[in-house]
């Protein structure tokens, strides 16, 4: 926040997670000494980088070694300005270059630098002087993007890891643009000291942007499907550690028995529902008062033993501690468990939370559904779809549901514009779709009047239907 | 209740959202002894608000009911009076991310105008960044402090009343990120560097038209920011239906009237006694808004 002399908070330090930019493409990575990255077809290592500021663009020399740039490299290289007005004697023979394609690849050889290399092109396009001045640029530009081995180093932020995971892998993130990402945070009103529900498997974007959002205040509780949540997508935040204490985490299989107030969340329930930790973890779970009493003073007397016994016994002691050690370990991380789903349950059972985003690859319609009821009323909810038509499904459950107003269908429409002098238009190509969201905000309706046309009392006869259309 | 923090009940002091129908939602100053008339008939604050849980529901006077909400930046833009032309949320989300604001982000604006964007920034930055505002014109910029106060946010934000493009922001060295929403940004665009922190930041403008975009592009590249980009986003909202389609009438078919006996022709008979045929769909509204203004953002490098 200083900005006085302090300029340590913006030096990249090893460890750090950071995105390399070059033109419009990101890549995320960990900065650790002596591991190659390769980015656009290129390959270096980033230990040059480390201290260096934030935003420093680097150039890839020689051995993959990154070399600073100056910030001010004018970008002028033809400064003999002569250029013709149209195209009229420009023929299309195949010959202006003079350069051949193994005269440019001994050039990069040799080493040059990009900025050089498009010199000696454009020193031996017999074209180049007969292009309009526009024409020029655009050459140049082009030349560019293809020789210039520059990287730039970035922090990341919650705009470039969306229009990253956008652009390299929109699959993983059920092909969520980030200008419908940035509606979801602000229509979900994510705000820092609020409690949040997330359910998503977009990588972990999207609950990075949230708890992002959020600035390490209040609390995130992210709903996940399967084995385990998915969050590749929160390390490349590069959180510091703090932010994770107010994330929490509960599998959606234990939903239906959270809210039936069924969900027994002392040690056996979670193990026998868990896929991955077998009958094993449950025997030891059963066990384990006896065992935890008596653990230490054994492994003492072990230890005093090995001593004094031959090799093959110490061999085989070895062994057991060993597996005594795993078993204890997973004792405790069991144990670890059972303690964080209890958390989470806890947070969850008041059903007061301050809002709800789903976004995943799963119908949302009965997500919805079942997470909406740990919502406090008014407030908000978004639940983005790539296809508009289990939305729609959605819209209409809610509709005849109650308990929720304000109920919007959208999709955001983006487009990009190249701003030049005397060369402003659209760009030429634009996303086709982001997805579409379904948004609103929760009512109360317990105890008092149903929802719908005006009946004022009676809400006997429309509770009942309401139960059914849930499950 | 605040702008920047949820509460369960309604108490004296609050504003809060009543809602009629979707498109039709009021803020209410909530106040001991004071009254509401909707079209429902009367809501007396001090036995049908205070007191109450926000999202329930109030029957008014002549019986009919409305809903009462917590307010957000968002119900307060659909909202908020009109002093001047305002940023909706769709342009506001798409400023919120590009400009990678955060809890504890220091923002510079001008102007206030209305104070749509002010209250969804205070929102994001809370409780630890702070909001530095310039609007030019007295009366508004009064009004909207008065705003502030009301919405208890006004521990988050300066208000000035100066000419950003002659006098700036008031402040140097200090905002992660700069918004301009004026009819000559490209004037602003030397204040807006002075105003952001030495190692960099974030900057956007807001043009309704391309030349003004022109102008502010240019004034940007000048002053040394770095990718500038324009961009459009325009929301569309679907109407989910219920529509119905006729069929049409091919009079008997003589190839199904020729084999009685088939068993697949015995199937089809029920069938012509369906005329239409009902689908699930959204339509479009008839008319939707084209354009509300350019977004130009850019990059302060590190100076």
């Amino acid at each position: 926040m200083a900005d006085n002399g302090g300029d340590e908070e913006y030096r990249i330090k090893e460890g750090d997670y950071v995105v390399l930019k070059r033109g419009d493409i990101y890549k995320a990575v960990q900065i650790q000494t002596r591991k190659k990255v390769i980015f656009e077809k290129q390959w270096f290592f980033l230990d040059n980088a480390v201290g260096h500021l934030y935003s420093t663009k680097f150039e890839i020399v020689s051995g993959g070694t990154l070399q600073p740039q100056a910030r001010k490299s004018t970008d002028s290289s033809s400064d003999a300005k002569e250029a013709g007005t149209d195209n009229r004697n420009i023929l299309d023979d195949g010959k202006s270059q003079k350069l051949t394609r193994d005269d440019i690849e001994t050039l990069k050889e040799q080493g040059l630098k990009g900025q050089e290399i498009i010199q000696q092109l454009i020193d031996n396009s017999s074209t180049f002087r007969d292009k309009t001045e526009y024409a020029q640029d655009k050459y140049i530009k082009k030349k560019k993007k293809k020789y210039e081995n520059t990287v730039t180093i970035l922090k990341p932020s919650c705009r470039i890891l969306a229009m990253m995971y956008h652009g390299r892998e929109p699959g993983k993130i059920c092909h969520l643009r980030y200008d419908t990402l940035s509606q979801m945070l602000t229509l979900a009103n994510i705000h820092a000291g609020s409690k949040v529900l997330v359910f998503e498997t977009c990588a972990g974007l999207v609950l990075g942007s949230v708890m992002d959002r959020m600035g390490g205040y209040g609390s995130v509780i992210q709903m996940y499907p399967g084995g385990g949540p998915v969050r590749a997508g929160v390390e490349s935040f590069g959180f510091p550690a703090h932010f994770h204490n107010m994330l929490h985490d509960f599998p959606i299989c234990h939903v239906n028995a959270l809210l039936a107030g069924t969900l027994d969340t002392t040690a056996k329930d979670l193990s026998s529902s868990d896929s991955k930790q077998s009958d094993v973890a449950a025997e030891e779970e059963q066990t384990q008062p006896e065992a935890k009493q008596q653990d230490s003073p054994e492994e003492q007397s072990m230890e005093t033993n090995t001593g004094t016994d031959d090799g093959q016994d110490q061999e085989k002691e070895e062994k057991e501690r060993r597996k005594e050690a795993k078993a204890q370990e997973k004792k405790v991380k069991l144990e670890e468990k059972r303690k964080k789903l209890a958390a989470a349950a806890a947070l969850l059972e008041d059903r007061k939370a301050d809002g709800l985003v789903i976004a995943s690859r799963f119908h949302p319609c009965p997500v919805l559904m079942s997470l909406l009821k740990f919502l406090a009323p008014s407030r908000p909810f978004v639940v983005y779809s790539q296809f508009k038509e289990p939305l729609i499904e959605c819209y209409t459950k809610l509709r005849e549901q109650g308990g929720t107003v304000n109920l919007r269908l959208t999709d955001t429409w983006l487009r990009h514009y190249q701003v030049l002098p005397n060369r402003t238009h659209p760009v030429l190509l634009m996303s086709g779709g982001g997805g579409y969201l379904l948004s609103g905000t929760t009512i109360s309706t317990d105890r008092s009047k149903p929802p719908g046309p005006q009946r004022v009392e009676e809400p006997a006869p429309k509770r009942p239907k309401l139960t059914d259309t849930v499950v | 209740m605040s702008f920047v923090e949820y509460s369960d009940f309604i108490q004296d002091g609050d504003v809060a959202i009543v809602y009629l129908s979707h498109d039709n939602m009021m803020p209410v100053k909530v106040q001991q002894g004071a009254q509401t008339q909707t079209r429902y008939g009367v809501i007396r604050h001090s036995t049908d608000l205070i007191g109450k849980r926000y999202g329930s529901k109030v029957t008014c006077s002549k019986g009919g009911w409305v809903h009462v909400l917590h307010p957000t930046p968002e119900l307060w833009t659909v909202t908020l009076p009109h002093r001047t032309q305002i940023l909706y949320t769709t342009d506001i989300a798409t400023i919120t991310m590009m400009l990678d604001l955060k809890p504890g982000s220091v923002v510079c604006e001008s102007g206030t105008g209305s104070g749509s964007l002010s209250h969804a920034i205070l929102r994001t930055i809370a409780p630890t960044g702070h909001l530095h505002t310039v609007e030019f014109h007295q009366k508004r910029a009064e009004a909207v402090a008065e705003e502030f106060k009301e919405h208890r946010v006004d521990h988050l934000v300066t208000v000035r009343n100066q000419d950003v493009c002659k006098d700036g922001f008031g402040v140097a060295g200090v905002a992660d990120a700069v918004f301009l929403d004026i009819p000559s940004p490209w004037e602003a665009v030397g204040h807006a560097k002075t105003a952001m922190k030495k190692h960099g930041g974030r900057v956007c403008s807001f043009s309704p038209c391309i030349e003004q975009v022109q102008r502010t592009c240019e004034a940007l590249a000048d002053h040394g920011f770095e990718e500038i980009n324009t961009l459009e986003v325009l929301l569309r909202v679907h109407d989910v239906r219920t529509v119905s389609l006729p069929l049409p009438d091919f009079g008997p078919d003589p190839s199904a009237e020729k084999q009685p006996e088939q068993p697949d022709s015995s199937e089809k008979a029920p069938a012509p006694k369906h005329t239409a045929v009902t689908v699930k769909t959204t339509t479009p509204p008839r008319e939707i808004p084209g354009h509300t203004g350019y977004l130009t953002f850019a990059t302060k490098p590190r100076t």
